[in-house]
Formats: C-alpha cells, sequence, structure tokens
C-alpha cells in the first residue's frame, strides 16, 4: 500500500492533458485535502496492521474462557490454554471466549488491508485485458461485453457468496471471489478508454507506421489509462474490503478462527445485546478503513482525473 | 413505440441466457465435488457416487445443461437437497417479508432523495449541498451490518423505542409490521439514499443551467414549478436509471439486513443455503435475484419513453 502515493508520484505528468503547465501533478494530488486526509489516516491504519504485534497486543487466537466478556478498559490475569499465566490491559474488552478484542482488531486489519489490496490489483489487471480485448479488438466487442454486461447482472454479493459457497475458505478463494464480479466494471471503463484513444491522430500514425499492436498498446494506450484506472482502483480495495467483511459476517469468509474483523461482529453478534462491544469496535475500524479510501479516492478523482464522472467510471 | 417495447424485451434474452450459463457453469466447474460435500466426511466412495448419478452429476455437461433450461423454461428451478422441497416453494414462502421490506426501503429512499437532492441543487455549494455531499461519501462507506448494530444499540436498547429483532407480517397488524421494519428499512435506505440523492443533485444542477430555465423564471413562474416541471423533469432519466441500477446493492444489502435483524426472508434463506451447500437452492435463488434485478432495469430503459419523449431507439 504505501506503493500507493509513490506510484502517484512517479505516474507520468502527461497522463492529464492540460494545454497550460501548471504546477506538478504530484504537487497537486498532495495538496489535495481529501488526499491528505483520506491518505493520512489509511497510512495511520496501515502502520497499525504492520506493527500489530508492538501494540500492546497478545496472541489473536489465545482464548481464556475464565476471563471471558470482559468490559473495555478492564486489567485482568490471562490464563492461556497452554498453561502460561500473565496480567494484561484489555482496552477494548474480550468476547465470550475470552480473546482480547483489540489484539483481534489490530491482526484482523491485516486481512482487510490486504484483500483490498489484492482485490484492487487483481481486478485492474483481469479487466484491462478483457477491456483492452474488447475495445481494441473489435471482433470480439459484442460478446464479450455482453458477456460483461451478465455478469454485471448478478448483484455483486451475492455472487461472491455464491462462489464461497462452493470453494474452500483461503485467502486466495476469499480474494478471487471478490475480484470477478469487480471485473466488469474495470473492463467497461478500460474499453472506453481505448476506444477513445484508438481514434487520436498519433495513433493512427503509429498504426500505419507498421508498430506492431502490443507496443501501441503499451506507448500510446497504457499512460492514458493510468489515471483513471488508479481512481477505479482505490473504489474497488474499498468495496472489496466491504465485502470481505460481508462474507466473514455471513460465515462464508475465511475460517471463524482467523481473526477478521467480520469475523469478531460475527462471534459477537449473539451476545449483542449484553456486550456490543465486540461487534461495534471492528465495525468502526471497518467503517473507518473504507471511509479514507474512499475520500482518498474522491481526492484522486478531482486531482487526476477530472473527467471521470462523464466517462461513467 | 411498440416496436420499440418489443425490440427491448427482446434484448434482455440474451442477457438472461448468458446469467443462466454462468450459473449453471459455476456450481459445475468448481474445484470441489457437490456429491463429496454433500456426503460430508464419512460418506464411503459408494455414496458419492449413487449421490452424483441422483443429481445427474454423472453425465456430460452439455447434456446436464440441456436437462437443466429445459426444467428452467418450465419454471421448475430443482429442489433442494436438504428440505426436499420444491425450490421455488421455498422461494415463494420467503418472499413475504422480502418484498415488505424492500418496498418500504425504496419508498422511504425516493420520498426523502429526490427532493434532498432537488434542494442541493437548487443551493448549491450551501450548507444542506455540502451535509448531503459528506453523506454520502460516509453513506457509501459504513457498511449496512455497522449501521444496523449502531441502530438497534440506540434506538432498541438504548431508548427501547422498537423491537430488536424479529418479523410480524402485515396480515397480523400493520403497527406491528412497520415497527419491526423501521430499523431495518432505515438501515437498508442509507446507501441507498446517499447514491439517489448524489444522482438527482448532479443532474438537477445540469438541468438548472439550460437556457430553457432562464426562459422560466424570466416568464414568472412560480420556483416550485420551475424546480419540479422544468428542472426535475429533464433530469429524470438519469434518477430513474439509478433508482434501477441501485436495486442491485438493495439485493446484497437484503441479505446483510435480514441477518442481523433476523428478519425470515430471501435473505436468511440465502445465507442458510450458502452455510448448508444446499447447491440447488443456491442457484436458485441467485438466479432469481438476477432476473429480478435484469427486469427491474427493462422495467426502467422502457420508462424513458414515457419520461423523454425524444427517446426513441
Amino acid at each position: 500500500m504505501p506503493t500507493l502515493r509513490e506510484s502517484i508520484m512517479t505516474a507520468p505528468t502527461d497522463a492529464v492533458a492540460s494545454p497550460v503547465r501548471r504546477k506538478p501533478l504530484w504537487h497537486r494530488v498532495l495538496c489535495n485535502w481529501s488526499v491528505r486526509l483520506g491518505g493520512g489516516v489509511l497510512t495511520l491504519l496501515i502502520i497499525m496492521a504492520i506493527s500489530a504485534q508492538w501494540l500492546g497486543t497478545i496472541d489473536p487466537v489465545a482464548m481464556d474462557p475464565s476471563s471471558g466478556n470482559l468490559l473495555p478498559g478492564t486489567t485482568a490475569e490471562f490464563n492461556n490454554l497452554s498453561g502460561d499465566s500473565f496480567e494484561h490491559y484489555f482496552v477494548m474488552g474480550t468476547d465470550s471466549l475470552g480473546r482480547d478484542t483489540w489484539s483481534r482488531i489490530a491482526f484482523g486489519a491485516r486481512v482487510s488491508l490486504a484483500v483490498g489490496v489484492a482485490v484492487a490489483c487483481l481486478a485492474l489487471a483481469a479487466g484491462m485485458l478483457v477491456g483492452i480485448l474488447a475495445g481494441y479488438f473489435r471482433r470480439l466487442d459484442n460478446i464479450i461485453m455482453r458477456i460483461m454486461d451478465s455478469v454485471m447482472a448478478i448483484p455483486s454479493i451475492l455472487f461472491a457468496i455464491t462462489l464461497m459457497a462452493l470453494w474452500r475458505p483461503t485467502l486466495l478463494t476469499v480474494v478471487v471471489a471478490i475480484t470477478i464480479p469487480e471485473i466488469p466494471r474495470v473492463a467497461r471503463l478500460v474499453r472506453s478508454i481505448v476506444l477513445s484513444i484508438r481514434e487520436e491522430a498519433y495513433v493512427e500514425a503509429a498504426i500505419s507506421l507498421g508498430t506492431p499492436t502490443v507496443m501501441i498498446l503499451v506507448r500510446h494506450i497504457l499512460p492514458n489509462a493510468i489515471a483513471p484506472l488508479l481512481v477505479q482502483g482505490t473504489y474497488v480495495c474499498a468495496s472489496a474490503i466491504l465485502v470481505e467483511a460481508i462474507l466473514s459476517f455471513l460465515g462464508v469468509g475465511l475460517p471463524p478462527d482467523i481473526a477478521t474483523w467480520g469475523n469478531i461482529m460475527a462471534d459477537g453478534r449473539t451476545q449483542f445485546n449484553q456486550f456490543p462491544q465486540t461487534v461495534l469496535f471492528p465495525g468502526i475500524f471497518l467503517a473507518l478503513t473504507v471511509l479514507s479510501v474512499n475520500i482518498l479516492g474522491d481526492g484522486l478523482r478531482d486531482t487526476l482525473d477530472p473527467k471521470f464522472n462523464k466517462r461513467g467510471g | 413505440m411498440f416496436f420499440f417495447i418489443i425490440r427491448r424485451v427482446l434484448s434482455t434474452i440474451p442477457v438472461l441466457v448468458i446469467v443462466a450459463i454462468i450459473v449453471f457453469l459455476m456450481l459445475r466447474l468448481t474445484p470441489g465435488d457437490p456429491a463429496a460435500s454433500l456426503v460430508g466426511n464419512n460418506g464411503t466412495s459408494a455414496d458419492i457416487a449413487n449421490i452424483r448419478a441422483s443429481l445427474g452429476l454423472d453425465q456430460p455437461l452439455p447434456v446436464q445443461f440441456y436437462k437443466w433450461s429445459l426444467q428452467l423454461l418450465k419454471g421448475d428451478l430443482g429442489e433442494s437437497y436438504y428440505m426436499k422441497r420444491p425450490v421455488t416453494q421455498l422461494i415463494g414462502q420467503r418472499i413475504g417479508p422480502t418484498l415488505s421490506l424492500s418496498f418500504l426501503t425504496m419508498f422511504v429512499t425516493i420520498l426523502l432523495a429526490v427532493p434532498l437532492g432537488v434542494f442541493a441543487a437548487w443551493r448549491h455549494g450551501g450548507w444542506l449541498d455540502r451535509a448531503l455531499m459528506g453523506f454520502s461519501v460516509v453513506g457509501f462507506s459504513i457498511p449496512s451490518f455497522v449501521i444496523g448494530y449502531l441502530l438497534i444499540w440506540v434506538v432498541a436498547l438504548h431508548w427501547q423505542l422498537l423491537p430488536v429483532q424479529g418479523y410480524v407480517p402485515i396480515a397480523q397488524g400493520f403497527g406491528g409490521w412497520l415497527s419491526h421494519l423501521t430499523l431495518p428499512a432505515l438501515t437498508l435506505s442509507i446507501i441507498y439514499l446517499a447514491l439517489i440523492a448524489r444522482v438527482t443533485r448532479a443532474s438537477v444542477s445540469e438541468a438548472l443551467s439550460e437556457d430553457y430555465i432562464r426562459t422560466a423564471r424570466s416568464k414568472g413562474i412560480s420556483e416550485l414549478r420551475v424546480l419540479t416541471r422544468h428542472a426535475l423533469a429533464n433530469a429524470a432519466v438519469p434518477i430513474v436509471t439509478v433508482i434501477g441500477i441501485g436495486v442491485g446493492l438493495l439485493i446484497g444489502g437484503v441479505v446483510v439486513t435480514e441477518t442481523v435483524y433476523a428478519i425470515p426472508g430471501l435473505g436468511q434463506l440465502t445465507v442458510d443455503a450458502v452455510l448448508g451447500r444446499d447447491f440447488p437452492l443456491i442457484q436458485g435463488i441467485t438466479l432469481f435475484f438476477s432476473f429480478v434485478y435484469v427486469l427491474i432495469n427493462l422495467l426502467v430503459d422502457l420508462s424513458y419513453v414515457v419520461l423523454d419523449p425524444r427517446i426513441r431507439y
């Protein structure tokens, strides 16, 4: 994820065609308040996820039934099932099995962020391939876009749930199940960019000079697609984090013993009336993460790709 | 006009066919063997073979598809593995609560979102406009189950205004029905409200910059009439489109919301089917929801002719 900001800085400045030379693009991006706010909160969350083991956490799967359902802010003796015993301060309390909620949230952040980034990368790669095929090779266009329309006709959460019902739940299957329904949106965006760029005079010139198709795609089409794809990528990332949590919450995501925000909420669900904190704390983190990614995306859209909305992405 | 409707109706057939093929293939081309997972860990290979034969899974793929689509054309979605009842019958039993919830949500949302969007566009940059735009980013980001639990916590547990969970059919009293559905409908409407209000604002604000608005105002027509008869009427097509697209979000949201509020509708049926690996039921529900989604968007397309007499395909 730290590569996101780096990749914006290294993005070719001619990605946004502007007749007037203004401040360098990366400067404009970093001066945008949405980018600063969203990116700042997201960076904090990433640091939290990476350094989870040093943030006053204990083993997120360690249980101690005798210290179950502690209220937030209690200090208690924690007796590990393997016989260790130590004092621990439970900032956010424990769940019914005596697992430390804060530890589970901190380690769960890794899953959420990893799934978000992985889905965004996979969906962009696959969507780019499909979109270029449809946009550049007109004979494939009709059939490919029909299939994409049909995939979009299946509500995406339902699609992911169905796939997860069929597959063994691992990190890979979760990522793939969330990626597939996202592909058509990226493909449509790429196709529309390809269609508009291939009419440009310089592409026609390149074709008449006998430039190989692959070279045209890499040299002319791809640089024009980077900015809108980056914007679309952040939105895909936000929705992937949401869908992952929903899958876990419904019980079809990663196995329940792995700490993910959705799993923590699913565990706390049965006792919500007495101990709402086990559901509310991960919920707040989830909402905060998705919100910061979306705000970052809005900032990137405004600075990198002002035409985004009109393009129907 | 007549031919347009015929053509538009016919054009949904390929989409429906491809959706059916995707849903069919999803369940056949998965790495896991449905028969094996149905038997469980204690089954012998003979048991698995028996089940495969009884489900027709031992036949070649095209034969399976042929038989399955013949059934489908007769309106037969197969039989649930576990409940041993036709899938259509199960869907019929559970559709009531889901329809109630969806209609109430759509009613509340459209009634709120359209006036809010129009007002925000009218006072462009005003406090309501900025509040609405902020709300729409937040509304997109907070997962519906987090909103659901927050509402239960505050409204049902702290204030004790409304029941926490459950469902009462409308036949047993309108008051009970409404009080049980208020929180779920509110939960489900947040994201939908964000979407529709945002599009209404954008499209009305575009219409307000047109010349005919200035003309209408200079004729001395009341501002309310300018906003409704001139601005909103010309902005109607994108709004109705996004209402149709939003049904996809609504279907995903129903699955989550019904789980949070323990409403015995189609969403819970989906979760039960998925957790029980009841493949015909999963297949049937996915197909049913997708077809509903396609048909609603067909109706939306047909409504263009009424909303904008210029549109002739």
